[in-house]
Parts: structure tokens; sequence; C-alpha cells
């Protein structure tokens, strides 16, 4: 059975949260990749910013998820000080949570090509 | 998928609540909120703003702590165990509940995980043969026997001419004496054909089988050993094996040893393996039977098909002999059967009555529980009203019977291990060798099973009884404290129901253990025609190679008698070549002279006994005379007879005087009736009393006898000196099994397992009449608890306290009442199933019907008495204000 994020995390979730919830973890691991360790509140306002502003986000939804993410090794969690002094717990991404990263982004590639050309005006009509 | 495995692993780790965890949260939590708020302050914000703003970004931050832990633990186990701690609390809080259930379940328990153990090693557990349900018991068929021995010549043809049994290998039973650093010791054996263990499909362990050919004549001694017995004879040395040891003078190599679980029950006592090579002088001869066989049947053959072949044969044969096998048939039929058929009624009444008992535990367990979910309803409600969701109530509910559950098994378990080693200590050495599936008892698999199987469908019970009295949509309601009258009668109604079927179950289980105790009675006490007591008995054998002669028996034996006569106590002693009530068996076949005869088989038990007998054991002699000194193999042969015997073959006649013979009258088997004695019990305690003829040890001497010893004193002291008596006369003579004649009629094994069944049953009978009793109790009292009010009206407006007692007792006595004639009909019923367990006492037996309603009436009235002088004694005035 191929590896599906969504649905493993989405186990619990209702249909609209599930697509969401996968796509947190995704957004998570690549700001990891992007930005190396980070604390999760510079996570969600990384993501924030990212997003450009469109996604209004609950921060603390945020922590259920990266808790998953730890529990299946694709990061790691140690705390540390802040730019500013201040104690933080920091998450880094792990050699696993990489490869899951690539393998969940061009999984989503895919999936939006596909959708994408479904959705692209008909051109031989 | 090693991902998916590793956050299942860290869920289960995290399934108790660590405070660690939480506290790691809260923190991480707090950091994000200032490292927010520093941003918010930078942003400009007025510092209450910053703070709240994070706050409000963040979300609940409950909410969001309950999430976290959801993904770090799985929460149905969490609330789970939630529930068992607040189940456990709820049980302390009422320890007198909770002991008393826990106890109940655990006897009831307790005693069906006993009886099923035995139930599994000796009826489920397959005999540890190679496909057991293939192998038959071989015999010949007798007139007096359906069952009866098979002779070794005759043997020897049915293994040639039959077509039906792949292998069919012969025993017989044995015993040789070897010299052990304790003095010569008899020892059990078996000597066996050579095919034996190959068709029962059993390897030895070390060293290797007897070779085909090993039981000819020509081949050498040679000798397999039990594991038992190479552990305790040997010290389990390897090196035993190709070492020859003096099997009663034979140097005899062992070549194997037996595997640790072997057993065969018709020779559980054999010690020693040999081949039937040596034949001895009955094997010889074609009239002569001391074999029985096994038989392993060929693929597709039946037990049916093969009993009609060997019938056959068996025919063929007596138009061949028509000397020694006329009337001689076949009788073929299941081993494992053969084995275990007669414990078989025995074990299934024992677990028949210990479900019973279960049956009953748990019911008055669930009654207990309704009462307690009655006093609370307003409990539940409460927490209802509070929030909590039905299901969650319920599943506190099915979790609190869950926690008795558990705890009434374990302890049940231990409880049922402890009865287990008891019951097993109580055989008697013999009745277990007899029954060797039952050494190997243990907490096996099955058991386990079984345990399991009567915990869940308890838990079942305790889980849905109070379901029944959780009437969600009535929660509301029970939050008003005058919510009391329609649940009471509900709850009454139920639980009168439940006292009625547990008094009747009492019902069943006493009768049965009046039926079964009254039939051991009567075992025990049934008419032996001798003085069973202040007899003591040892088994003699004398070695073959210091006394070649008959004369030379004659002579160790008498000084045998004459030396054990002046041990202090002792009044008289006397040899016999059977022990009495050792069972029918060692029989003749006789032929009156001067009778019409047609070759038939009179079969009578026979008896070699020394002068002294009938007075040793104090047995009447009815006419005539018994034998004396002198009559020895020089003068002409005598004999005295029983009772049964004169009346069967002398009908109207007096048989002092008379002669009879064998069946061909030959000159030397001619005997002369000397005296009649009255029917010595012979049998087993429970079995027929056959014709028997006793003759004179003088004329018929052999080498292994029991002394009978009768003393003034104390029997069992007198052993350990008789024994060191008949040492004296000639160390190198065996002896073995020295017991008394009361410990010989008490360990036997009918006697045992009509025994072990009357206590058993009358254990259970007695655990059911107390529950049962308790039940009504329990009824009783929660119906005053519930009347006390109406009580007090009543007393207001003038009843009288004997009223109120007749009220009281009036319920107690239906109750009861009905109990008992329900408990009568199913019984009766129900002791149709014990009918083959019963001895000299009919199923309907008036008097114990008549006890068990008298005992249980009288127990029902005490236990309702408390409650009902409770009633009574109600001060109307605080009845009433109290409501």
């Amino acid at each position: 059975m191929p590896y599906s994020y969504g649905k493993t995390i989405g186990a619990h979730m209702g249909d609209k949260t599930d697509v969401w919830q996968g796509t947190l973890a995704l957004m998570v691991l690549k700001t990891l990749e992007c930005m190396g360790p980070l604390h999760g509140y510079g996570i969600a306002r990384r993501i924030e910013q990212t997003s450009g502003d469109l996604l209004a986000l609950n921060y603390g939804t945020l922590y259920p998820a990266l808790l998953r993410l730890e529990q299946e090794g694709a990061i790691a969690s140690e705390w540390g000080l802040s730019d500013n002094n201040r104690r933080a717990k920091f998450y880094s991404l792990t050699r696993d949570g990489r490869r899951l990263l690539h393998k969940e982004a061009r999984s989503w590639e895919q999936t939006t090509a596909i959708l994408a050309r479904f959705l692209a005006p008909s051109e031989e009509a | 998928m090693i991902n998916r495995l590793r956050a299942w692993l860290d869920k289960l780790n995290g399934v108790v609540p660590t405070q660690e965890d939480e506290q790691d949260f809260s923190s991480e939590l707090e950091s994000h909120l200032q490292l927010h708020t520093d941003d918010n302050l930078r942003a400009g914000m007025s510092p209450q703003d910053a703070r709240r703003n994070a706050i409000l970004k963040l979300g609940g931050i409950e909410h969001i702590k309950q999430a976290h832990r959801e993904v770090r633990t799985f929460p149905l186990v969490e609330t789970t165990i939630q529930d068992i701690r607040y189940a456990l609390r709820q049980l302390r809080r009422s320890p007198g509940f909770t002991i008393t259930a826990v106890l109940m379940l655990a006897l009831g328990i307790g005693a069906s995980i006993a009886i099923f153990a035995f139930v599994d090693a000796a009826l489920i557990k397959p005999l540890p043969y190679a496909d057991p349900t293939r192998l038959a018991d071989v015999a010949e068929r007798g007139v007096a026997f359906p069952r009866s021995n098979l002779s070794y010549q005759d043997f020897r043809d049915w293994q040639k001419m039959n077509k039906v049994f792949s292998s069919l290998e012969a025993y017989t039973g044995g015993g040789y004496l070897l010299a052990t650093p304790s003095g010569v010791e008899p020892v059990p054996a078996a000597r066996v054909s050579d095919g034996f263990f190959r068709a029962l499909g059993i390897k030895p362990i070390l060293g290797r089988d007897f070779f085909s050919g090993e039981d000819q004549p020509n081949a050498p001694a040679t000798a397999i050993l039990t594991f038992g017995s190479w552990q305790s004879r040997f010290g389990g040395r390897k090196e035993i094996i190709g070492q020859t040891i003096n099997l009663s003078g034979t140097p005899t190599t062992i070549i194997g040893v037996l595997p640790e679980d072997f057993q065969f029950a018709p020779r559980g006592s054999a010690e020693f393996w040999t081949t039937l090579h040596v034949l001895t002088n009955c094997e010889k001869r074609r009239s002569c039977h001391n074999l029985f066989a096994i038989g392993r049947l060929k693929d597709g053959v039946s037990l049916e098909t093969a009993q009609t072949e060997m019938a056959a044969i068996a025919k063929q044969l007596e138009i061949q002999y028509p000397g020694s096998n006329r009337d001689q048939g076949a009788h073929i039929a299941s081993l494992p059967e053969l084995i275990v058929g007669t414990i078989r009624p025995i074990l299934l009444v024992l677990l028949a009555g210990a479900c019973l008992l279960l049956v009953i535990a748990c019911v008055n367990v669930a009654s207990l529980l309704l009462v307690r979910s009655e006093s609370r309803r307003r409990e539940f409600a409460v927490r209802g009203a509070l929030g909590a969701s039905p299901t969650r109530l319920v599943r506190q509910f099915v979790t609190e019977g869950l926690v008795l559950v558990t705890g009434g098994t374990v302890t049940g378990v231990a409880v049922g291990y402890l009865t287990m080693r008891l019951l097993l200590g109580l055989i008697s050495k013999d009745a277990l060798s007899s029954m060797p599936y039952l050494n190997h008892l243990s907490l096996n698999p099955h058991v386990v099973l079984f345990t399991a199987i009567i915990a869940l469908l308890a838990a079942l019970i305790f889980s849905f009884t109070p379901l029944l009295r959780l009437p969600t949509a009535a929660m509301r309601e029970a939050l008003n404290d005058g919510d009391r009258g329609s649940a009471g009668t509900l709850w009454r109604r139920l639980g009168a129901r439940l006292v009625i079927l547990e008094l009747t179950i009492a019902v069943v289980l006493l009768v049965g253990a009046g039926l079964l105790g009254k039939s051991f009675y009567r075992l025990l006490h049934v008419d032996l025609a001798f003085e069973p007591s202040n007899l003591s008995t040892l088994y003699i054998s004398i070695p073959t190679n210091s006394y070649k002669k008959d004369e030379d028996l004659i002579v160790v034996t008498r000084k045998i008698i004459e030396r054990t006569s002046t041990l202090p106590g002792v009044t008289s002693v006397a040899a016999t070549s059977v022990l009495p009530v050792s069972g029918n068996g060692n029989t003749d076949w006789i032929r009156v002279v001067g009778h019409p005869f047609h070759g038939e088989h009179n079969e009578v038990n026979e008896r070699d006994v020394s002068v002294d007998y009938f007075k040793t054991i104090q047995a009447r002699l009815l006419r005539g005379r018994v034998f004396n000194e002198q009559e020895d193999r020089t003068r002409p042969r005598v004999a005295v007879i029983n009772k049964a015997f004169a009346d069967k073959y002398f009908p109207g006649e007096d048989p002092i005087g008379k002669k009879y013979g064998g069946g061909d009258l030959s000159p030397d088997s001619i005997k002369e009736v000397i005296g009649i004695v009255d029917n010595i019990r012979e049998s087993s305690l429970d079995g027929e009393i056959w014709p028997a003829e006793y003759k004179a040890y003088n004329q018929d001497s052999d080498t292994f006898f029991a002394l009978v010893v009768r003393t003034s004193g104390n029997d069992k002291a007198l052993l350990p000196s008789l024994n060191n008596a008949v040492h004296q006369v000639d160390p190198g003579i065996g002896t073995t099994d020295p017991q008394t004649m009361q410990q010989r009629i008490n360990g036997s094994q009918t006697a045992y397992l009509h025994r072990s069944a009357a206590w058993l049953v009358g254990g259970f009978a007695a655990l059911a009449l107390f529950l049962g009793v308790i039940g009504l109790y329990g009824v009783i009292a929660y119906s005053v608890s519930q009347r006390t009010r109406e009580i007090g009206v009543r007393m207001a407006l003038g009843a009288q306290r004997v009223t109120v007692y007749q009220l009281i007792l009036r319920e107690a006595g239906v109750l009861t009442a009905i109990g008992i004639t329900a408990g009568i009909f199913c019984a009766l019923g129900a002791s149709t199933l014990l009918r083959g367990l019963l001895f000299q006492i009919r199923t309907w037996d008036i008097s114990t019907l008549a006890f068990v309603a008298i005992v249980l009436g009288a127990a029902a009235l005490i236990a309702s008495y408390i409650p009902a002088h409770r009633a009574a004694s109600i001060n109307p005035v605080e009845a009433l204000r109290a409501e």
C-alpha cells in the first residue's frame, strides 16, 4: 500500500480537515527544510507569512501536528534558546523527515497537476 | 510501516499519562505565548494587549492540551483507565460488598476450574499415543465376563488370522524381584509382545524399542524402563542402556527408557517392560487366559467391522479347539474408552455440580450488584446531569463488572489450583496408578481457555445486570429522592426470581449430595461377610530360584506364618492367593461330578488359602469344616465353597462330600467339598457376588500371595514389624504394599470414586445452600428496608408485631416453597443422570428428598427471621418521620 500522509493523520478527523491536516504537515516539513531548526511559534508565523497571510490559522492546532510528526520520526525536538534569549522547544527535520517531505511534495505536485488539468479550460472543445 | 509502528509504540508508552509530558507541553505553550507576546510588543502593542492577542491567536488552551493528549495516547484506553480507577475507588469504598462478591466468584470459578482440570486430563486431552482413537482394546468374551483375558495361544492365532488390525499386540501384568539397597523388592512390571510400543506409537527417548522377534522363546532377556523408574532407581544415568540387571534371578539387559509422559492405565504401575519371550505355564495352555491385547485398526476399518471379523475368527478356533475354546468369543472396544470410561460419569456429574455452584455464585453477585445499582441511582443521575454521556455511564458499570470478575477470576484460579492439588493428594497411590492420566494435571492452555470462557460469561452477566436497572430516560426522576416505590418493586420481583433460581439449584445439589453420600455410606457398609478391622496385610513374593519345589514353598510359607504369629498382639495369621475386595477374577472353570455337562464354562473365583484363613478374617463357616495342616499334595484334594457356589451348582442338594473338577474331570482336578462359607466379598465393593472356591494352599501353593494378620492391637502400627519378621525368615523374600485391610478397602478405586463424588458434591451443595440462603436473606432484608414506611404505617394503624412477622415470613416462605418444589422436580430429573453412580439406592429416595426439604426450609426460616425481626422492631413514629 502506498504511503499516504494525509490518511494517517486524518484518521480521527472529519473529511474537511483531512486535506488541511495533511497539507499542514507538509507545510511544517517544508518550513523546517527551508529555515532549519525552529520553534512552534516560528513555524506558525512562517507558514502564515509564506501563505501571504491567506491562511488564518489557530496557532494551537499546529502542536498536535508537530507531535504526530515527531512520533513518526520525521522531526526531532530539543529545548534551546531563541534569538531574544527565550527558552523554546526547537523542531528540526530528520533524515526520515527529509525523505518523507520529498515523497509527499512529489505526490502533492502530481495531485495538483492532475487537478489542474481537470480544471483547465478544455482546449479541444 | 515502521514509522507507524513507532508512533503506535510511542502512544502505547504514553497510555499512562505522566506528569512530565503534561508539564513539558505546558511550558512549550508558555514559551510560545512569550515569543508571540515579545513580537507583539515589538510591533507596538500595549503589554496587556500583546498577551491577550497571543492567547487569542493560539486558541483555547485546554482544548489544545486535550488534542495534544489524544495524539499522545489512545483516548479509549485513557478513559478506560479512568473508569477502572473510579471502579476500584467505588469498590474500595464498600469493602464488604467487594470481598463478598470476589469471594463468591472465586469459590464458583475455583471449583469449576479444579473439576475442569480433571475433566481435561481424563476426557479431553487425547491419550499420549499416535492417533489414539484408532486403538482398540482386544479381549475374549467369556460367559461370565463380557471382557475376559485372552489366551496366549489364541492371541497368536488371532494375530496371524486377522485382517482388520495393522498390528495386534498383547500385554499382561507381572512382577520381578529386584535387589535394591534396602533389600529385595518386588517391582511391578508388564510383559508385552514385541510390537507393543510401535502399535501405540511410542518411541523410547533413550536406547531402542524391542526388535521384532524379541518376544520369541530363544530371544535374550531385555527390559525397557519407564521414565520414573529410570530416574528413581537408576538416577537417570544414560549409561544404564546396555547394562545387565538381575530381575528375579534372570540377567536382563536394559535396552531403553520410555518417554516421561508415557502412560498405560491398564498396567499403570508397571516399572519394567519386558517381552513374553519366556512363556508361563498358563501361556502354554490354550485354556488358560492371562493376556489382554491392543490393536491398531487399519484405515477405514471400524470397531464394528473388527468385532465381526474377530468374532468369526473366535468361532473358527472354537470349532478347531472345542475343549478349550467353547463359548469363547471376541470383545473389541475402544482403548480410550476402556481407560477413561469408568471415571467419565463421575467427572461429568462433578463438572455439572461445579457449574451449578458457579451459577449460584454469579446469581448472588448479580443480585448484590442490583441492590447496589439501586442505591446508586442518584449518583448516576447526578453524573448524567453533569454531562456524562449515557455510553460513558454504561461503560462505568461494565468496567465495575469487569473489575469484579477479574478479581474473582484471579482469586478463583488460586482457589482452583489449591483444590486441584488437594484432590490429587487425596487419591491413593493404587487408585492413581490406574488413572495415570491424572499425573499430568496442570493449569494447561485448555484450563486457561475454560477459565477465560467462564470469566467472560460472568463478565457479560455482571455488565448487563445493572443495565437492566439503569433506565437512562428516567434519570432525571431519580434525582427526586421520593422516587423509590416503583423501582423497589421492580427489583424485588427480579430479585425474588433470582432467589428462586438459587434455591432450586441448591435443592438439586443437596439432593445429589444426599444420594451420593447415602450410596457411599451403603458402599462402605456393604456386607463383607468378614471383619476388616484389625487386619494387617502384606504381599509376599518368594524367589523361585531359592525355593524351586512346591514342598519348599509350603515350608517357607509355614515359616513366615509361624514367625509372624509370634509378633506381639497377633492372634492369627493366614495366606491367600488373592485378598478379599480386590475384585472378581482369577477364575477356574468347574464341572460337578455326576451333574449333566455340555462343555459350558462354569466360572468361579478361585482362591488358594492357608488353614487359618477363615478364622483370621472371621468369615462364618456355614456347614462342614475347613482344611487342616495334614491336607497336602499327598492327600485327596479338598475345597471349601461359598454360599453362592452351593446355591448355583448344588441347588436343593447338600454339597458336603460332593466332588467337582475341571471341564475334563482330569483326576488331579477333582476336589471334594468339605465346607461352605459365607459369601466373602471377593468382588469390588459395588461388584456382584460370584460363586467361589477356596482351595488348600498346601495343595496348590504359589510364589506370590498375601499375608493376612489379625491383631488385637493397632493394625497399622504392626505393618513395619510384619515386614521385618518376613525378612527375618529370609532377606531374599520380597514384600510389598503393606496396608491394613481397612486402608485397602478405603483406598480402592471404587471407594475413592464414590467418596470423592460424595464429598465434592456435598461440598458444592453446602456452599450452594449457604449462598442460596444468603441470597434469600438479601432479598428479604432489602424488601424490609424498602417497606419500612409501609410497615410503619401499618403499625401506626394498629398492626401487631405478630402480623408484621407473618407479613415478612410469608414473603420468604413463598419464595422458599417455590424454590424447594421446583428444586425437587429438577432434582428428580437430574438424579437420573446419577443413576450409574448410585449404589443400592433409588433416584427418588423419599428420605433424602424430605431431609433436603427440611434442611433448606429450616435454613431459609433462620435467614428470613433476622429481617422479619428487624421489621417487627420498627418504631412506627421514627419510620414515618424518616421519610
